[in-house]
Formats: structure tokens, C-alpha cells, sequence
């Protein structure tokens, strides 16, 4: 176990270190950077501009940035924001509760939603529910997440004003948990949507998959009933690959909570890093991809160790 | 003792629902089987031995399942007759795992690969006899070393991937005994197994049998377990029983060309002491079961055919005392052998 870990932190230092370089490249890459909005305002000429690049270092070659800011980020600075000089750092911990909260909620929903419909599509495949599940989770893959959030806002926040049409809580309101789960519903459900539609299916396979098991004909032929057959022989051989997908399904949650933040103006890292791209804020930029990649890392890992204790197959090694 | 019959089948027939229509794999099978004896259920693969013992159990694939006929009356423990085919779900749980047993041919994808294997064999305990979980535990330790696993209290926290195959068939057999059955199906538990496990585990099956006087069916395609374990045999051919006799006077006088044919194909060491060719194999293969010959289904791979054969199925008659062969020249090919 101990050997499993030291070699899973080398692995992802290194990891790490190529998502950094590849994102630092490509967003410097692109054209334009912090300054150019100010191009054209009057009483800023060029020359201005350039001395303010120079001051900011953003005048020198792309290696020597990229060193410059990597052995900062060792030491511990991960540089301020270019837009408020704020903290990088300070500025990610006030945007990740709202991310966390809003994740959390849409993983819980996915989980626990995509496994029953799963299960019972297994149980029953090719009956009416099964189909409908299936066409269901077709089209929550195709509807893009912007789309279906300003749908979900005009129906139920437009028309029938039953949810509010974005934000954490109620501005100047009084800060109640009712008043915070009132206003999750809305993006939770949106981004959970497509995580629903992910996990009925793989769910649905792996529950198929067990079900023709010799070991399900075996707990049959013990005489048990058939609800001890599918919840405690089968259900739990069919969440063994679920583990993994729940690691590899955070990135996309993440990219997800992006849209889906900016739909609902909920104050999170996603609409912090749209903002910040559109300000060209490299620092912050940079700090929310790596924070990013080391979620990401931790997800697959932690799904690794859960892994190997729910299968007694499996030995970290 | 020998005369109690457990097992009463009459007309057991089973039909699936496939893409290409209805599918008859087992057709009006009759059988009974004795208190304490062993019945073995000889057959090529395809030849309906499993879905027939899957059918008494009700343990058949109930998706593409459309038709359960005939009737299976099972004597229970209390002198009760019940009629297994339609059987309520509840009541045939009930008689699952506990008054009849089943194990099977893989002995490694047969236990649950997440569970403890104590726990795999208390769970029938405890839902069968609702006893506590603690007394369970210490019924299925007793039983791991009634099956030769040593070390049993230990093992029973032990995972099926602990295990090989061999000692994996102990623990479905210590499963399969837990609440001490009336009747054992096996279904070609031995057939996966290396030839000294097998003989191992056909050596233990004979002396839990003896001990406890459970009935057996034991499916097989093996012949020379045949000769080692039944009392009787049955052959089955493309769903239907061809010949069922006692297993002397049917491995060595076998009457249907069928099971002479399966004889053959073993192979011996002295077949000159035996008036056989070295190895003879049975030509062609087993027909489609969507496109059954009309007469005999045997008829297009037998060398003794005659043109009658290929017009009618001929029933299974009685030759001599137990003896019952389908075969409507069975005694004048008896008759030219002698």
C-alpha cells in the first residue's frame, strides 16, 4: 500500500508537470493577452502598453515565464491575479464551496438516480421502462448542458416561477440552508443530467453483465428470494466498475459545472475560469488548471484505494 | 427404502422462445428417481440433460422461457407430494437449497467472487431454517470439513479467489448440503475438474450419499464416471430419453445404436478383448432442433436404420424388466449380436 502510494505521487508529479506545460503553452499560445483590451483605449499609447507588458515580465520568452512561474509555484506563490492582485490562491478558495456544493449535489443525484434507473432497466430489460430509459438517456447526451439550463430557467423560473433563475442564495436574504437548497435545485438537476444518462447505461451493462452470472444461478438454486439475489449477490458485483467510472467522470463533472455555472451565475470556479479567460488572467488561469488536474489525479486515486477495498480481487501494488 | 420414490417426472417437456421460433429442448421426459439412489443423465452437449435438470429445480432461464409442461412430483421430507412445475415462486423457493440441491459444472465462476465463502454457505441456512447468522457459521464450518477442506473455521473467511477449482466444488457441495436435501442434481460437476480432483470429488459425492441417503441426478457426458457412480442411467438424445436401464445391464448390453455408438467412442485400452475396433466415432453430428427429422431423431447418423425408422418417432418401450429403449429394431439388432 505504502509502495502503491509513493508511486502513484511520483506518477502524478509528473502528470502535473505536462498539464502545466501543455496549458501554459496553448494559452499563451492564443492570440491577444492581458492587455490587449486596453489597445484601444485613448490616452494609453503604445508605448505605455509595452512598458506595462515589460513590468509584468510578459515581454520575455515563453520558457523563461513558464520557469519563472513554475518555481514560484514550488515555493508555494501561485501568483496574484492580474485583475484585483488578489491572492491566486485566495481567489480559488472563495470560488470552490459553491463548486464543491454544486458537484457534490450533482454526484449524488447521478449516483443514486443513473444506478436504480440502471438496475431496473437491467432487471427488466427490453420492457417499456428500459426502452424509455434508454431513448431518455440518448437525449440527455445530446442536449447541450447551456441549452437545457436556460430551458430548465424559462420553464420553471420564467414561466411558473417556482425556482430562482440563478445565483447561491437569495441576495440579502437570510443565508438559510432552505434558502442555499432552493436555489441548488435548478443547476444540480442540469448538471446532473447528463451524469444520470452516463451512469444508466454503464450501470445497466454491468448489472446485465452479473446477472448471467453462473454465481446469480447459484444464489437462485440456494432458494433465496430473488430481491437478496439482485441487491446482494448482484448489485454489488455490478458496482465494481462504477468505482472506476466515478474517477474518471470528475473531469467531466468539472467541465460540466463550468456551463452550467455561467447558465446560473452560480459563483463558482467554473465562472471564475470564463471570466478569467476572457481577462486573459494567466495567473488565476493557470492556478484553477492545476487545481483542476490535481482533483482529477485525487478522484482516479481515491477510486483506485475504494477499488481495492470493495473487491477483495484487487491488490494495490 | 429403495422403493420410496422422491422424484416422479412425468412428461417433462421445456420450449424456449428464440428469434428463429419456438425451441424444444426437453420433450416429454419421464423418470422417478428412488430414495438414496443415483441416477445419472447421460447425453451429448445439446442434448437437453441440463435443461432438464434446470426444469426440475424451475431454475431455467425464465426470459426466452415460454412453455414448463408435463408435472415433477416431489416427495418432501414430511411424505408430502407436491407438483414442482406449478409450484407457487414462494413454495419453490422453499424447496430450493433445501430440500433440493444443486451444483454445477463451473466450479469457478459459481461463487459469488465478493463474498465470503461461510457466508455464501450460511446465507441458504439462515433463509431456509431462520436460525442466527452465529449458528449458520458454525453449521457451514462443520460442513466445510464434512467436504475435506482443512482448516475450516479459518477458511470460512476465505474468498472464493483463495481457493482452486477442486476445493471451490467442495464448497458448492458443503452449499448444496447445508440444509441436508432429499435430492442432489449435479450438473457435470466433475467435467471441469483435473482427472484426480475428479475422482477426489466423485469419491467424496459417494460417501456424503452414503452418509446422509440423499438421492442423486447426476448429469454427465462421461461415461466412465457413469460406470463409477449411478445405480441407473438415462441417455437422452436431442431432448428425449432414447434408453434408461440399469447401469449393468446398459453399459454392457446397451440396445439403442445410440448409446452402442457412445460406448464405443470411449476409448480402451484392450478393444480386441471386447470385439471393438479401437475408437469408433459416431458419424455426423447432433440434428438442428429446428429441424428435426420426422421419425427417428438418431435415425440419420445410425448405421442400422432402415427406411420405417425415418417415418415415425418410435416410443420407448419397455425391453426387459427396468430396461426401456426407444428403438423400434432394437431386438433384432439384440438378436444378431447374440
Amino acid at each position: 500500500m505504502a509502495n502503491f502510494l509513493l508511486g502513484r505521487l511520483l506518477q502524478s508529479l509528473v502528470l502535473l508537470l505536462i498539464v502545466s506545460i501543455i496549458g501554459f503553452a496553448v494559452l499563451h499560445l492564443a492570440p491577444g493577452g492581458p492587455l490587449s483590451q486596453f489597445a484601444l483605449v485613448p490616452g494609453l499609447s503604445k508605448e505605455d502598453l509595452a512598458r506595462i507588458a515589460h513590468e509584468m515580465g510578459l515581454d520575455r520568452p515563453l520558457p523563461v515565464q513558464y520557469w519563472e512561474w513554475l518555481t514560484r509555484l514550488v515555493g508555494g506563490d501561485w501568483g496574484r491575479s492580474y485583475r484585483d492582485n488578489q491572492p491566486v490562491l485566495a481567489v480559488i478558495a472563495g470560488r470552490l464551496p459553491a463548486t464543491l456544493e454544486l458537484m457534490g449535489a450533482a454526484i449524488l443525484i447521478s449516483v443514486f438516480v443513473g444506478i436504480w434507473i440502471g438496475v431496473m432497466g437491467a432487471i427488466r430489460s427490453y420492457s417499456l421502462f428500459d426502452m424509455l430509459a434508454t431513448v431518455g438517456a440518448m437525449v440527455a447526451l445530446s442536449i447541450p448542458t447551456f441549452w437545457f439550463g436556460l430551458i430548465v430557467i424559462y420553464a420553471f423560473s420564467v414561466n411558473l416561477g417556482w425556482l430562482p433563475p440563478g445565483n447561491r442564495m437569495t441576495v440579502g436574504g437570510d443565508g438559510s440552508f432552505l434558502d442555499y437548497l432552493h436555489h441548488l435545485i435548478a443547476p444540480a438537476l442540469v448538471l446532473a443530467l447528463v451524469e444520470v444518462a452516463i451512469w444508466s447505461r454503464y450501470m445497466r451493462a454491468s448489472m446485465l453483465d452479473v446477472i448471467n452470472q453462473d454465481f446469480i444461478r447459484t444464489a437462485r438454486a440456494k432458494g433465496l428470494p430473488e430481491r437478496t439475489v439482485l441487491w446482494h449477490h448482484a448489485l454489488r458485483n455490478a458496482l465494481l466498475p462504477m468505482i472506476a467510472l466515478a474517477g474518471v467522470e470528475i473531469p467531466t463533472l468539472l467541465g460540466g459545472a463550468l456551463v452550467t455555472e455561467t447558465v446560473f451565475t452560480w459563483p463558482g470556479m467554473g465562472r471564475l475560469l470564463l471570466d478569467s479567460l476572457g481577462y486573459r488572467d494567466y495567473p488565476v488561469i493557470m492556478g484553477i488548471l492545476m487545481f483542476s488536474a490535481l482533483l482529477a489525479l485525487l478522484g482516479n486515486l481515491l477510486a483506485d484505494i475504494f477499488a481495492a477495498t470493495a473487491d477483495p480481487r484487487i491488490r494495490l501494488t | 427404502m429403495k422403493s420410496e420414490n422422491v422424484l416422479e417426472v412425468e412428461n417433462l417437456s421445456v420450449t424456449f422462445a428464440t428469434e428463429r421460433g419456438p425451441l424444444q429442448a426437453v420433450r416429454d421426459v419421464s423418470f422417478t428417481l428412488h430414495a438414496g439412489e443415483t441416477l445419472a443423465l447421460v447425453g451429448e452437449s445439446g442434448s437437453g440433460k441440463s435443461v432438464t435438470s434446470l426444469a426440475i429445480m424451475r431454475l431455467t432461464p425464465p426470459a426466452p422461457l415460454v412453455a414448463l409442461g408435463g408435472s415433477v412430483l416431489f416427495t418432501g421430507a414430511d411424505g408430502g407430494k407436491r407438483d414442482l412445475v406449478t409450484l407457487d415462486p414462494d413454495a419453490m423457493r422453499a424447496v430450493r437449497g433445501n430440500e433440493i440441491s444443486m451444483i454445477f459444472q463451473e466450479p469457478m465462476t459459481s461463487l459469488n467472487p465478493v463474498h465470503r465463502i461461510g457466508d455464501q454457505i450460511a446465507e441458504a441456512i439462515t433463509f431456509h431454517e431462520h436460525i442466527s447468522a452465529r449458528a449458520a457459521l458454525d453449521r457451514a464450518a462443520g460442513l466445510l470439513d464434512k467436504v475435506g477442506i482443512p482448516d475450516a473455521r479459518r477458511r470460512l473467511s476465505a474468498y472464493p479467489h483463495h481457493l482452486s477449482g477442486g476445493m471451490r466444488q467442495r464448497v458448492m457441495i458443503a452449499m448444496a448440503l447445508a440444509c441436508n436435501p432429499r435430492v442432489l442434481i449435479a450438473d457435470e460437476p466433475t467435467t471441469a475438474l483435473d482427472v484426480t480432483v475428479q475422482a477426489q470429488i466423485l469419491e467424496l459425492m459417494k460417501e456424503l450419499q452414503q452418509a446422509t441417503g440423499m438421492a442423486v441426478i447426476f448429469v454427465t457426458h462421461n461415461l466412465g464416471v457413469v460406470a463409477e457412480i449411478a445405480d441407473r442411467v438415462m441417455v437422452m438424445y436431442s431432448g428425449a430419453i432414447v434408453e434408461k436401464g440399469g447401469v449393468v445391464p446398459l453399459m454392457t448390453r446397451p440396445l439403442m445404436p445410440y448409446t452402442q455408438g457412445l460406448l464405443h467412442s470411449v476409448p480402451r485400452l484392450d478393444p480386441e478383448a471386447l470385439g471393438l475396433s479401437p475408437l469408433e466415432a459416431i458419424p455426423g453430428s447432433v440434428p438442428d432442433p429446428f429441424r428435426l427429422p420426422p421419425g427417428c431423431t438418431f435415425a440419420p447418423r445410425c448405421r442400422h436404420r432402415e427406411p420405417a425408422c425415418e417415418a415415425a418417432l418410435p416410443t420407448l418401450e419397455a425391453a426387459n424388466g427396468n430396461h426401456d429403449v426407444r428403438c423400434r429394431r432394437w431386438r433384432r439388432l439384440a438378436e444378431a449380436r447374440a
